[in-house]
């Protein structure tokens, strides 16, 4: 059963982190969509813009990333037109996990990744869950995708607390490609969103193509 | 007529008897632990942790998973332990003929290669194990050897094996290799850095990695001889 699920969720491939800087949250993905060992495509989608200070990241099964994250833009339009504001990362992180609990018994393969500001305070948030919507938030970095665990290698080593935006692209970046390259299936370019009060950077990242 | 219809396809019914049963047995055990080896130009650093483990469970907080061969070889094992005692008492002896029959030590060139050869002839029972050889070639400089478990065989300069491979590997091509880095210049590796980045990787591990933590075992091979160290890491 577990190595079941495990190949659905390494079906597609993919890599992403989140992490936490000084006012500021970065999320990275790759841009990767093949099949098993097979390429497609090299300009995949994997972060979603949920608001303005608000990302998220669906790895897993390609095909219910782009079916969670539409039923989800669903349910946070509905929410923003009732209650008339803007949406709290720790609510949105509720949405999600309570959207992926409804299909307990017959998940949604995706591990979601949340990354954003709070739209009243602007502190930082990050969190991920797993894929029946278990959520863990994170004071540091989160990490997610085929290659876990050379990114969890990559962040415990390279992360510090505290880091200007700057630093945080370069940090998140280098974990991120380091750790692509040794995974065969995530990687093929890259992209890196850095979200601060009044700005979000966003940058592609040319990556080795093997 | 009852007996007839359930057994239909049999002669005989079956039976069962009260001797206990037995279960499918495994011949392994995975037992964690993590190996790194860096080389430099004059020197080869190898290092692993020293924790013992099954599951869930610890069975020794001081194992060391190095074993000198040689004044200029030292091989670093992890995986199922109990192939690696018989595959390390196996490779003692073997050296030992050699050095009889050729009047000299082996280098490390060969240790390297009949260690292919040794995992090779268990190709359908393998040992379970993840070895990597760090020493000094017949220049004196400093080579690595990684190997898989059925014997295939690579020279690099760096390289970490064992649970946490995946976890030290990319960060070891990122600071060793320069692999990602624009405008710097590498610079030869010195035994200091090599140290300290040892550390840092193996650190970083045990807050993720189960199966490593405790302490590190340190070995630094020089042709003046091997320099022994240890390095805590925590032991939750």
């Amino acid at each position: 059963m577990e190595n079941e699920e495990k190949s659905i969720l390494a079906y597609n491939g993919g890599a992403i982190i989140a992490m936490k800087g000084k006012n500021c949250v970065a999320i990275a993905a790759d841009r990767r969509f093949g099949i098993q060992a097979q390429t497609i495509t090299c300009n995949f989608q994997k972060i979603f813009e949920m608001g303005s200070h608000l990302y998220l990241s669906l790895p897993g099964l390609a095909t219910d990333t782009q079916t969670v994250m539409e039923k989800l833009r669903f349910r946070l339009n509905l929410y923003e037109l009732k209650e008339n504001r803007k949406i709290h990362p720790k609510t949105f992180a509720s949405m999600v996990s309570n959207l992926l609990y409804e299909r307990r018994f017959g998940p949604y393969f995706v591990e979601p990744i949340i990354a954003g500001l709070s739209p009243v305070t602007y502190e930082p948030f990050i969190c991920n869950m797993d894929l029946i919507g278990c959520i863990s938030p994170s004071n540091d970095f989160v990490v997610g995708g085929t290659c876990s665990e050379q990114l969890y290698g990559m962040c415990e080593s390279l992360y510090e607390p505290d880091m200007e935006p700057d630093d945080l692209f370069e940090t998140i970046s280098q974990a991120l490609v380091n750790a692509c390259d040794r995974d065969a299936i995530s990687g093929w370019g890259a992209v890196v969103h850095v979200i601060e009060k009044d700005k979000v950077t966003v940058r592609s990242i040319k990556t080795r193509m093997d | 007529m009852a007996l007839l219809s359930e057994n239909s396809g049999r002669s005989l019914p079956d039976y069962e008897t009260q001797a206990t049963k037995m279960k499918s047995f495994s011949p392994y055990a995975d037992n964690g632990g993590s190996v790194i080896a860096l080389a430099g130009n004059d020197f080869c650093v190898i290092a692993a942790d020293t924790r013992l483990s099954t599951g869930f469970s610890i069975y020794t907080r001081e194992q060391q998973k190095l074993f000198p061969l040689s004044s200029k070889t030292i091989l670093g094992c992890s995986g199922c332990w109990c192939d690696t005692l018989t595959l390390t008492r196996l490779l003692t002896a073997r050296m030992q003929m050699y050095e009889h029959e050729h009047q000299k030590e082996m280098p490390t060139l060969a240790v390297a290669q009949m260690l292919s050869t040794m995992l090779y002839y268990k190709r359908f029972f393998p040992y379970y194990v993840s070895n990597i050889l760090g020493g000094l070639d017949e220049d004196g400089k400093g080579c690595v050897y990684s190997y898989d478990p059925i014997g295939h065989c690579e020279v690099t300069k760096y390289r970490a094996g064992g649970s946490a491979g995946a976890l030290l590997q990319p960060l070891l091509d990122n600071q060793i290799g320069y692999k990602n880095q624009e405008g710097v210049e590498p610079v030869a590796l010195t035994q200091e850095k090599a140290v300290a980045i040892i550390k840092d990787v193996f650190t970083s591990a045990a807050e993720r990695d189960i199966y490593t933590g405790d302490s590190i075992n340190i070995k630094i091979i020089t042709k003046d001889g091997v320099q022994d160290s240890t390095f805590e890491l925590r032991k939750d």
